[in-house]
């Protein structure tokens, strides 16, 4: 039997990371939390500064949905711990594999109400995948190792641990297990080939089938399965705006995203099939319209690896439950094994493809120089395709959902669920740190990216050269486009009066700034910024009155959009 | 439509405010809510009753279900189990006969008096809560004073 070595809670943390593979911690330090920063001097783990905790839990984030490990955030006791719910909440929303730790109050200070004390358990416990405040340090290393385990499989999620001081200080014999058991948690399943023979049948019978690809594609990475399907059954293939980039978006059978400013292709093929294939996705409102609508017209397969998505927003003809790679390889070896290759054009493909072709050719575009759609057109045409984009919240997100077309699969990711603003910035942070060798690039918008633009000091002194490429209306864009639309032009609280100015901003931080005012100023601010080893904020004055089109409003279908007039 | 669920959790301390908050955050209601620790320390049985139709049941089963402290969750078809709740009635005494007609009330449910004082008397029922409804009615002429009820515990029938 090994002899047990006997360590403080805070250095049996930091091992238990180390075993896990955490090389880096994002975070901020504070007396709660201390014993445990302390370690930071005696590991190999890197501690990267931020200047708010929400950024610290938006980079772990980034990081987790980049390199599917989950990204590791420290924070103290009370507003430390209050500060990173909101990045909690964020990765819950989007199914983010992330660990957020916090220092607590002394275990027998708890419920004292004690100086920075907070109940981080309670409040985080709706929008945790599960969280942990172990009493003893020995418990230590199994909760580390459990915390990994649940964030990371079946469908990840953010875990909490909150870590009492004495808890970090106290020494107790340690043992770290290879192997524990979680008795009521089983996130695998066993493939479903009755149910998948099922659905090829169900897709092979319809005369307008469709694949929805969701979030959950991108998450079990099955993209090469997912092409193959769809090449060999010819089908049409639409994402929701978290699933953009499940499936190659240059490709012949893509149409993008659907939802509420999906592309007006998808929108209008999603309202006239009556088959689909939904794969990780949980329908939810943004992108479906109205439920009642959705579900009457369509047989809907409905594969996930979460059993409870099933009949919560749409009830399913089929459902195949487990991790959607697992069995749509299954289905790629059934449609094998029977030799089953589609390569006659249906007239629903060729539909498809008609209609595909008016909106790329017809949909009206603003007609400046500084249009949205053209800016990101620019900013894709100068991306390496293996670039990972990230986006802040608001109408950037959502043109560079219509306009910036996604290659190479999964290099797209944005705050989709709880649409947090603030998020695409230090969530490129940690994306870049996850992947250093490829160009990461925020595109942001000036209401979002002014609530976490201070993680330029991390940017910069850390030596994260990440880009944010500001679509700049010195507005709340998104929320002046429904006073517009709904209130009647009843303009209030939506004027941020182009302050601050951005490039004097970055420059403050010591980033390179650059503002681009004009297609050739756009390119070479680009262009600089590729080559560039330092974080730059490419600011890039638009027009305020620029609305995001097509417009689905919120409780109607898809096949009502709002149009560019 | 009425529903009795069945929680074997972990027992720890904490989990009961993770399942009423799982109702709470969902919008489902509770009914109803036993706990009690069972025959191994390390396990305690709910058991909740709730209101949904079919669908919302089936999503209530399966939020629990995926919550990691609960480690089996059943829907009991209440054809094929034995459900019981139980509940004190204070009830007052105003005429000459009350006490011997709330005995006889009592009787015909299978509840036992207990606490019987010059002006008021108390009854024990243990049944289904369609029966402490229906005795609770009976009862309500005569004035109840105060009620309490232990929320329904549920077992299912053997080979049921």
């Amino acid at each position: 039997m090994n002899k047990m070595e006997s360590m403080t809670g805070a250095k049996a943390l930091m091992t238990a990371m180390e075993k896990e593979g955490v090389k880096q911690v994002f975070g901020l330090p504070g007396g709660a939390n201390l014993p445990m920063y302390d370690e930071f001097t005696r590991c190999n783990i890197r501690h990267i500064l931020v200047r708010h905790e929400q950024s610290a839990a938006h980079m772990a984030d980034g990081f987790g949905r980049v390199s599917r490990k989950p990204g590791v955030c420290f924070a103290t006791s009370g507003p430390g711990a209050t500060n990173i719910l909101t990045g909690i909440a964020t990765a819950q929303a989007d199914s983010a594999p992330m660990i957020a730790i916090t220092g607590q109050v002394p275990v027998n200070m708890i419920g004292k109400d004690a100086f920075q004390e907070s109940d981080i358990i309670g409040m985080a416990n709706p929008v945790v995948k599960y969280a942990f405040q172990p009493r003893t340090a020995g418990e230590i290393p199994e909760v580390v190792k459990k915390g990994f385990f649940i964030a990371e499989s079946g469908r990840p999620g953010p875990v909490l641990i909150d870590i009492p001081k004495d808890v970090q200080t106290n020494e107790a014999p340690m043992n770290f297990p290879d192997e524990f058991k979680i008795q009521g948690y089983s996130p695998w399943a066993d493939p479903d080939i009755v149910n998948v023979e099922r659905a090829i049948d169900m897709l092979l019978h319809a005369e307008k089938p469709i694949i929805l690809a969701g979030g959950g594609t991108i998450i079990s990475s099955a993209f090469a399965e997912l092409q193959s399907i769809a090449e060999a059954l010819m089908l049409p293939v639409v994402t929701t705006f978290k699933g953009k980039g499940a499936f190659p978006e240059n490709h012949p059978l893509s149409l993008g995203p659907i939802g509420m400013h999906g592309h007006a292709e998808a929108n209008k093929m999603m309202a006239e099939a009556d088959c689909v294939l939904a794969i990780g996705t949980r329908f939810s409102d943004r992108s479906v319209g109205t439920f009642e609508a959705f579900e009457k017209r369509l047989k809907i397969i409905h594969m996930d690896v979460d059993p409870a998505e099933i009949g919560k927003n749409q009830t399913a003809q089929i459902a195949v439950i487990g991790d959607v790679r697992v069995n749509l390889r299954v289905m790629v070896k059934l449609l094998l094994q029977k030799a089953i290759k589609k390569t006659e054009e249906t007239p629903w493909l060729k539909h498809v493809k008609e209609t595909k072709a008016y909106w790329k050719e017809n949909l009206k575009l603003h007609p400046g120089e500084m249009g949205a759609a053209k800016i990101l057109r620019k900013l894709r045409e100068l991306l390496p395709k293996e670039s990972i984009v990230t986006t802040e919240v608001g109408q950037h997100q959502m043109w560079a959902s219509l306009f910036y077309d996604v290659i190479q699969p999964g290099t797209f990711f944005s705050s989709t669920g709880l649409g947090t603003m603030g998020w695409g910035f230090p969530a490129a942070i940690g994306a870049k740190v996850a992947k250093p060798d490829v160009p990461v690039v925020d595109i942001a918008g000036d209401g979002s990216f002014s609530m976490t633009e201070n993680s330029l000091a991390t940017a910069v002194l850390e030596d994260i050269p990440v880009i944010v490429f500001l679509l700049n209306n010195s507005s709340l864009g998104m929320v002046a486009q429904w006073q517009r639309t709904f209130y009647n032009r009843r303009m209030v609280g939506v004027d941020q009066k182009s302050c601050p100015d951005y490039v004097k901003l970055a420059e403050s931080y010591g980033a390179q700034g650059i503002r681009a005012q004009s297609m050739d100023e756009l390119d070479k601010a680009i262009k600089t910024a590729l080559s560039s080893n330092v974080a730059t904020v490419i600011d890039i004055p638009i027009d305020p009155e620029e609305d995001v089109l097509p417009f689905v409003a919120p409780g109607t279908s898809l096949s009502e959009m709002i149009l560019p007039s | 439509m009425w529903a009795i669920l069945s929680l074997l959790v972990e027992n720890k301390p904490g989990i009961l405010f993770k399942v009423t908050h799982l109702f709470r955050s969902r919008n489902f209601n509770i009914d109803s809510i036993s706990v009690g620790v069972t025959e191994n320390p390390e396990y305690s049985k709910m058991t909740i009753t709730t209101y949904g139709d079919e669908k919302q049941i089936d999503q209530i089963v399966k939020q629990l279900d995926k919550m990691i402290d609960t480690v089996k969750v059943e829907h009991l078809d209440e054809h094929k189990t034995v459900y019981r709740e139980l509940s004190l009635f204070k009830i007052k005494l105003s005429n000459a006969n009350d006490s011997m007609e709330i005995n006889k009330l009592a009787n015909a449910y299978g509840g036992k008096v207990h606490d019987v004082k010059k002006d008021s008397i108390m009854v024990e029922l243990t049944a289904t809560p369609d029966q402490i409804k229906a005795f609770e009615e009976l009862a309500k002429p005569f004035g109840i004073i105060d009620v309490a009820r232990t929320g329904v515990a549920a077992l299912q029938r053997s080979g049921a």
